[in-house]
């Protein structure tokens, strides 16, 4: 009712003053600066505190001597970083091993991530019935917390008392893998734990993908009479470009930040082999007390994550250009 | 399935044999194929669904079925001895539960105030250094949240918060997602119902309060649950900020509760069905918004 009232009023003419004029100067919106900061401070106010602030504080307090039992802090410009590519120095050798924890981690789940829901995608891409279903039942374990992944999965997976072992050994393989104990094992349950738990949500973003596939496409494929793998390499990989550079990056970012699932499973073990770097950083900086190194660690990270978001872009923006069409 | 699959090569065996002699054969195996679809479907649906009915099963354990027999896949006798023993142990999972629901529902309130107004403001006012205001919030997207650890932490500490709601509630609480969510719904609103009333003489925050907000209903309730969802499952922060057992929230108090009853998996397994039961509960309701804004991340971005 009350926007039956405010058209009537918009299509009343005004006494005084021209239609047009009156149009112009909404649809121009004049400049409203004072009103917009209005609206805009709460928000502001949070963000310069807790996200703005907090970047470049972090960034002084990795190039200062920061600790927490001393009164004044000394800027001591790229010392810190410059440690962390020094071999010998206090943390240089742990951080890179966490680093390269990170990496393999990244390395080993990526790919699992990209096409086991490329596939699922695919099926529930058909017509199917209760595609909604398998769709939100797929969906579902990401919407539990890293916790009760963890804990859920330290029990399914333990040596003794674990189901999935005594399913192996009903299946005749091997029933005494020490899944969360030893090399590989704990890599194996590591990816496969966040393959499960994560898989639902890529499979969402790339089906969404596919459908906003025109069907055209596909009917004029099986019209030059491209097989199922012809078509999936000339029309569905080439449509889904947009979403794959989406998916690609957000699956590396969230690999390459993973802690929990380390933290729970395998506490970093066996050894520190599966410490991440998130997981060091967080240590150093707030458990060890050493603030400043830990903060140079976090940006050495970004910068690792940067570079790779942005060759990421360059490669899928090649392929675009390349690509005929 | 059956009546589905069936039709199939009856309908392309009558009126197809002269001109397309390859349908006759192709339906069969286009039988085939949907069996196999579903096989394959139904198979990632058990490896989804049967770890965590196994782990419903064993909190209904006692302690010691569950350590005796842990692959008989029924509690004998069934018990809520788990559920007993955590109301009643000194893990206080029950104040954690309230921690993590104060905390979470707090949260999400915020962000829907402070996010709704600021993305009304990016979405359709005009003002000096919108560019840049909108630019710095998008490039923190980007961000891993690693950077801002330290730094918040030491804000918070000396902001006299650690170890209090206000530090597992406030910092999260300034969501640039939540900006750029409602931002791209505003603008996708018709401009004209507002235009409308700035000629009858309502002001900005009449506009917003009694035009924008009520559209953007399905928009600020999607957003709330994601909100909801994030908070509730957050880990890494909660397990350095909060120190007091009594302080903790679920996900920090689950693995301490895995800590000290590392063999009593029928107790901690309780501890996971209880700190799961909301979110599953609000994955329910709210499954198609969660999963539909999911899905429509990858298209628009």
């Amino acid at each position: 009712m009350a926007n039956e009232l405010a058209v009537e009023a918009a299509s009343r003419p005004r006494a005084g003053v021209p239609p047009r004029r009156a149009r112009r100067s909404t649809l121009a919106a004049p400049r409203r600066t004072k009103t917009a900061y209005l609206f805009l401070a709460p928000f502001l106010v949070l963000f310069l505190v807790f996200v703005a602030g907090p970047a470049v504080f972090g960034l002084w307090i990795s190039l200062t001597n920061w600790s927490p039992f001393r009164d004044t802090q000394q800027f001591i410009g790229l010392k810190n970083y410059i440690d962390l590519f020094t071999p010998d120095s206090a943390t240089s050798g742990d951080f890179w091993q966490s680093m390269g924890a990170t990496g393999i981690f990244t390395v080993a789940s990526v790919p699992f991530l990209l096409v086991i829901p490329l596939l699922i995608a695919q099926l529930l891409n058909r017509k199917i019935r209760g595609g909604t279903v398998f769709r939100a039942v797929f969906f579902a374990p990401y919407v539990l917390g890293v916790a009760v992944i963890g804990v859920i999965w330290k029990y399914l997976l333990d040596t003794q008392s674990g189901i999935v072992n005594h399913v192996l050994g009903m299946l005749g393989l091997p029933s005494d893998i020490p899944w969360t104990v030893n090399v590989p094992w704990v890599w194996v349950s590591l990816v496969g734990v966040t393959v499960w738990w994560t898989l639902g949500f890529n499979t969402v973003i790339i089906l969404a993908g596919l459908k906003g596939i025109s069907a055209d496409l596909y009917e004029a494929a099986a019209l030059d009479g491209a097989g199922p793998f012809r078509t999936f390499f000339s029309v569905t990989l080439p449509g889904l470009r947009q979403v794959m550079t989406f998916v690609v990056t957000v699956t590396i970012l969230a690999s390459a930040n993973m802690f929990g699932q380390s933290y729970i499973l395998t506490k970093g073990g066996p050894g520190n082999q599966t410490r991440t770097a998130i997981m060091y950083i967080s240590d150093q900086g707030l458990s060890q007390n050493n603030m400043a190194a830990a903060s140079a660690m976090s940006y050495v990270l970004f910068v690792f994550l940067a570079i790779i978001s942005v060759i990421n872009f360059r490669l899928q923006r090649e392929r675009t250009e390349r690509a005929p069409r | 399935m059956t009546s589905l699959t069936s039709q199939k090569p009856v309908a392309g065996g009558e009126e197809a044999p002269r001109t397309r002699p390859s349908r006759r054969r192709r339906s069969p195996r286009r039988t085939a194929g949907r069996v196999v679809l579903y096989v394959v479907l139904a198979l990632v649906t058990l490896l989804i669904v049967l770890p965590l009915v196994w782990i419903v099963l064993t909190s209904f354990k006692t302690d010691s079925d569950a350590i005796r027999n842990p692959f008989s896949a029924f509690p004998a006798p069934w018990s809520m001895d788990a559920y007993i023993t955590l109301a009643s142990g000194q893990q206080p999972i029950f104040r954690w539960f309230l921690n993590s629901l104060l905390a979470a529902t707090l949260q999400t309130a915020i962000i829907l105030v402070t996010a709704s107004a600021a993305a009304y403001a990016l979405a359709r006012l005009e003002f000096w250094g919108k560019k840049i205001v909108f630019g710095a919030i998008i490039a923190t997207l980007l961000v891993p949240p690693v950077i801002f650890l330290i730094p918040n932490y030491l804000i918070v500490q000396n902001l006299g918060w650690l170890d209090t709601i206000w530090a597992i509630s406030i910092p999260g609480a300034a969501s640039a997602f939540g900006v750029f969510f409602l931002r791209q719904f505003f603008i996708g609103l018709p401009v004209e119902i507002e235009e409308a009333a700035r000629i009858d003489g309502a002001g900005d925050i009449r506009i917003f309060l009694q035009i924008v907000i009520p559209l953007a209903r399905p928009a600020l309730a999607t957003l709330a649950v994601l909100s909801f969802l994030a908070n509730w499952n957050d880990f890494l922060w909660p397990v350095y900020v909060l120190l007091s057992p009594e302080n903790l929230t679920l996900q920090p108090g689950l693995a301490q509760l895995q800590g000290a009853y590392s063999t009593h998996f029928a107790i901690v397994m309780a501890g996971a069905v209880i700190a799961s039961i909301p979110v599953l509960i609000l994955f329910s309701i709210a499954q198609r918004h969660i999963v539909d804004s999911v899905a429509s991340s990858g298209v628009k971005g």
